[in-house]
This record gives C-alpha cells, structure tokens and sequence, in this order.
C-alpha cells in the first residue's frame, strides 16, 4: 500500500507510467519593483512591440520543427503574440507612461483575465498568454526565457500549467512523465501529451509542494503520482519501459489470456485512416466509420453516385474485414450548411442524429442506398448502425429500413441513457448495439462535454455509467447479440478488462490506443475480467472504481 | 458596406487552429474587416486574441464587415472557409 502522505491524485490524461526526480519549470521573470520614467515614449513603445514580435518569431520558428500537432498549437500561440490589436494595448500604455515591461505585463494580465473569465476552452488558452508574457517581459528584462530545466538526468516535469511552447520540444529521451497543478483533459498538456506518447497528469493539486529532485512514479493511465525512494527510480522505470515494449510486442487478434475473442477494432473518418492495414494480422476491422467526410463544407448533399464511390472505395480498402458505418451525424449541434438545419438553444438535445430523418427523410434514404449499393457491388461485411436513437421505434424503423435494402445487419448506438434502459427490447428489433460512451456520459451526468471544469462528471468510471454499459452488455448476452463500445472508455487499457468482463464483445478506438488494450487483455482471463467488472460495478464512485481495479490488476 | 453571416463549420468551433487560418487569411484580405457575433460588438478580424474571445462554437453564426475595393470578394472567401471545417480528426467523438 502506498502511503497516503505521499501519493497526490490528478486527472489522468496520457496513459503509461513513469519514474524520475521531479524538475519544475523555470519560472517566469519577475518585474522589478521600480516603474522608473521613461525619456522616449515612442521608442520604447517600439521597444515593447518589438518584443512581441521578438516571441512570436520565436514561437514560429518552434512550430517549423514540431510535430504537426504541436506546430499548429504554436503558430495559434504566435498569433496571439503578434495581435495588432494587442500590439496597439501595448504602445497605448507606454504613451501614457509606462516602461515596456510594465505595459506587456498589464496587457497581457488583462487579456488574460478575459480569458478566465470567459472560461471553458477559453480559460484553458488563458496559459498561452502567461507564456506570452512571461517571454516578452523576460525578453525586455534581458533575462533568460523561462522554460523547461535541463538537469542532465531524465525527469518527471512538473509545472504550474504548460504552455505549447513548453511541451513542443520536449525531449522524450529525458522527460519520463509531465505533471501539472492546473489544467484539464483538453489543455495541451494532454493533447500533446498523448500526442509524444509521455505519460501524464493534470489537475495535481500538492504537486508544486515537492522539491525539485524528490522521486515519484507518476501513472498516467489511473491518475497516481506517488513518491518513491531514489533507489527504487531505476528499478520502477525499467519495469514501465518493460511493460510498454511488451505492449508492443502483443500481435494479433484481440483475446483473453483463455482465447475469449474480443474483436479491438479502429474508429475511423476516411480511407486514409485504413493506411497501412492490409496484411496486418492485427487488423480486425472498423468499429466506427464516421461517415460524415463526404458531406462537411458541402451546400447540397452529394449525388448518389458520388456516395456510392466513395462508399465501394472504402469497403474495398478493408480487405474483406468487418465495418460497422454509422449513418449521418449532424445537427444543430454539428450543423452541415446543406441540411440548413434553424439554431436551437439547446442543440445537444435538439434535432441531431437520427431525428434529422424525421425531417429531411431523403438524406438517410440516400446515404443507405448507396451504402447497400456499395457493399453489393464489393461483397464486403458491411454493419450500418444510427447514431442518437431513443426509443425502440426509432431503432425498429430504422432496421426495417436497413434490412428492407438487402443489409443484413442493423444496429443502433447507445448515447442516450433511454436506450440503455431499453437494451434489451431495442435488441428485439436490431442485430447490435454500439455503446457511444463519451455522449452517453453527457447525457447521463447532465455535463457539457465541452466543459472541462467538470471532467470528473465525464469520467467512464462514474459507477452511473458503468451501470448502462453492464445493462446493455447483459442483454446483449441474452440476446446472443453483439454490443460494442466506440467511446473513450473502449481505449482506456484498465477499463477495457472491466467492459468485456460485462460482456461487452469488441471495443473500437483510434489506432494509437489499441496496443495497450491488446495488450491488457492478453494477460487476463476472461473469468478475471469478469471479477474487475463485479469490482468496479461494486464502488461508490469513480476514484474508487479505478483504484479497485487498479489494484487487483497490479 | 459589405456585409456576410457565416455558420461556423469547424467542430470545436472558430478556435486553435481554424482560427488561426481565419485570422491569417482576414490579415491577407487587403482590405479591413470586422467579425463578430449578430448581436454583439465587432473585433477586428486580424486580432487573434479578440477573434478568440468570440467563443463561436460550431453551427453559431458570425457577421462579417468590410468596406472598400475588394470587400465583397474578400467576404465571400472568408465566409467559405469560415463554413469549413479544419478540425483535425477527433481521436474518439463517438
């Protein structure tokens, strides 16, 4: 058992585990205490702008040699720096009389507050803007950019929050693992995280307290950071390393360490998700095609023919694999200009889904037309599912629909907890189910998925959660009918084991997270999944869910 | 005067990246333009931080102004790029 005194908690965001001394982030320059009078306004507001471009030239020339992710986060970065409009805040300041480091500070401090205030995604970009700050005032003092420590050794970061410019060139030989005090599950710390495949923790709070060089094995995967003695770093990280190699040594279908199947399928967007998957014995399948690529930026629908083409590509691409295609996603909430959907004021409830179909019937007709077409025309194994159902007349009318064109397999997706609650008469009437866990999690704890001041409502262990996927999955059980899950919960490697031992039958993810899920279910049999999921049905919240779990598969 | 409303067709709405791509083609239009929401002041379209601050979010509508030679040709593509989408892929939206 770790001591309690040492281990902190955050919100896990990269998964994997690692091991070092902990080293913060340099910080930001302070102002010294004298406002002192200026001679020439006008050059030193030039001086002050010049500083601001100074950064932005910086951050661009950081994006020109970073992942494409990570680029596109700095060159936003840049042109915040290079704002006219913040640029104007700034000389308007030093022309009342303030030095150049004083006006960039208190511009920036109150773009900053607008930010805060504003919240959300807003807030999280709210970092950005302290970089900026901290980089043009250090820039103005003469001083060293604030940044991330080199001390010679690999290490855990550590930081208040991370800005892009920090993390895009992070060194993944020396950085084991990031941990911040703030920041939520879409602040880049995450994004680029998950991104460099460093595992991390955000929303740490305790985490600053440590002093630079005490040892800690930060797990990425159930949100723990725990202090460790100096000499147990070597033996915990090669331990992660170990783990992480024999992950990627797993090859093959998707089964228990008993031979359980369990089909580990890919969510995709277009064909060029499939790159790379002919002759990979891993290759299962698509669990998610989102079909909306042939219809975003269009102003009318795209004729038969072309969905018909772009359908035979697709299906032909899966090398005789299964595919399991979800019809049309959009709305108020995912407006496509053709479908010239009115705003509603709550669109996440609105006409989105499968409910576009009660007004505008010929879309979903041609999209299945063409899909049968498609799929007629290339012999492949084709599922076709709807996304939003209700209720079992929705999910009737749609296989009857689906079944009426020659598809023999019809299934609808799970986000609306009613359609939990009915599963099992749903089944009576459809071929599967595939669980959307990140929606159905909105719409069970009542949160914005947008919103991540309240990440830890959206969490896939929240025991209200897990209750609808156990209910589906058993009346998929009785029903001898596939239920799948497609959401976030499907790639987390210590979830995945819970879910099947419920009786889920495949999990469907982005390509990158299926190693670690292979993986996870290699090593246990299906009777110890099915104690995890007893485990985890049994906790009274979603902390103790996961370390419930955690612990007995350690 | 030329005026445009424009749906936001990015999924995570006109931030990051998409509006990075509008802020830089709103600087590259050759004339000055303003954005902003129907009911609410207008920012100029090249400040990265005001453009931000809009919080449009996916399906919202903004207003685009401009005047001068060229405006309403320069509306028009910003209005295009506006109604696409430039979101990288979702890692799972299901």
């Amino acid at each position: 058992m770790p001591d309690l005194a040492t281990a902190l908690s955050g919100i896990a965001v990269s998964p994997g585990t690692g091991a070092g001394p902990v080293f913060c982030l340099a910080p930001p320059p302070a102002l010294p205490a004298q406002d002192g009078p200026v001679d020439d306004l006008t050059a030193e507001a030039s001086r002050a702008v010049a500083a601001l471009e100074q950064v932005a030239a910086d951050l661009e020339r950081r994006a020109a040699t970073a992942t494409s992710t990570a680029a596109d986060v700095l060159q936003a970065q840049a042109l915040m720096a290079r704002d006219p409009v913040l640029a104007e805040s700034v000389a308007g300041r030093v022309l009342e009389g303030a030095g150049a480091p004083w006006a960039v500070d208190a511009a920036l401090r109150e773009q900053q507050a607008v930010f805060t205030d504003l919240g959300g995604y807003l807030g999280e970009r709210a970092a950005d803007l302290d970089d900026i700050r901290a980089r043009a005032v250090a820039v103005l003092l003469g001083l060293a950019m604030p940044g991330v420590p080199s001390p010679g050794v690999p290490f855990v970061l550590v930081a208040d929050d991370l800005a892009p410019a920090d993390t895009a060139q992070l060194d993944r030989s020396q950085v084991r693992a990031l941990v911040t005090a703030r920041g939520g599950p879409t602040s880049h710390t995450a994004i680029l995280a998950r991104a460099l495949g460093i595992p991390a923790v955000v929303c740490c709070r305790g985490i600053l307290d440590l002093a630079d060089g005490t040892s800690v094995l930060v797990d990425g995967t159930t949100g723990q950071v725990r202090q460790i003695r100096e000499d147990e770093v070597a033996g915990a990280q090669a331990e992660a390393d170990a783990a992480r190699l024999a992950q990627a040594a797993v090859a093959g279908p998707g089964r228990t360490a008993d031979g359980h199947p369990v089909k580990l399928l890919r969510n995709v967007g277009s064909v060029e998700d499939l790159a790379g998957t002919a002759g990979d014995e891993s290759f299962e399948g698509v669990g998610l095609f989102r079909s909306e690529f042939l219809y975003l930026g269009r102003t009318s629908a795209p004729s038969a023919q072309e969905q018909e083409a772009a359908y035979v590509e697709m299906f032909e691409a899966m090398g005789g694999a299964k595919i399991v295609l979800r019809t049309l996603d959009a709305g108020a909430d995912k407006p496509l200009p053709f479908l010239d959907m009115e705003a509603e004021d709550n669109p996440a409830l609105g006409v989105r889904g499968l409910r576009v179909a009660r007004r505008r019937p010929e879309v979903l007709a041609d999209q299945l037309g063409a899909v049968a077409r498609a799929a007629e025309r290339t012999g492949a194994d084709v599922w076709v599912m709807a996304p939003m159902v209700s209720t079992v007349e929705e999910a009737a009318a749609f296989a009857e629909q689906v079944h009426a064109l020659g598809l023999p397999r019809a299934g609808v997706m799970v986000e609306v907890p009613a359609a939990a609650l009915q599963a099992a008469r749903i089944l009576e009437v459809v071929d599967f189910l595939s669980i959307g866990t990140n929606d159905l999690s909105q719409y069970t704890l009542a949160t914005d998925r947008m919103n991540g001041e309240l990440a830890d409502l959206l969490d896939p262990w929240q025991p209200a959660l897990l209750q609808l996927l156990a209910m589906c999955a058993a009346a998929g059980r009785e029903a001898g009918k596939s239920v799948s899950i497609c959401g976030e919960a499907a790639a987390d490697p210590l979830l995945a084991p819970v879910l099947v031992g419920m009786g889920i039958t495949s999990l469907s993810m982005s390509a990158a997270s299926l190693p670690a899920v292979r993986a996870a279910m290699a090593t246990r049999t299906l009777e110890s999944c099915e104690n995890l999921a007893r485990l985890a049905l049994a906790a009274r919240d979603a902390t103790s869910a996961r370390a419930a779990v955690a612990e007995r598969s350690a | 005067m030329a005026r445009r409303e424009a749906t936001i067709g990015s999924r995570v709405g006109l931030h990051a990246r998409p509006a990075a791509i509008f802020v830089q083609a709103s600087a590259a239009a050759g004339v000055p333009v303003k954005v902003g929401k129907p009911d609410g002041k207008l920012v100029d379209a090249r400040s990265m931080l005001g453009v931000l601050a809009l919080g449009a979010r996916n399906g919202d509508t903004v207003v685009l102004e401009a005047e001068g030679d060229g405006a309403e040709a320069a509306l028009d593509s910003l209005v295009a790029l506006l109604q696409q989408d430039h979101d990288e892929p979702a890692a799972a939206d299901a």
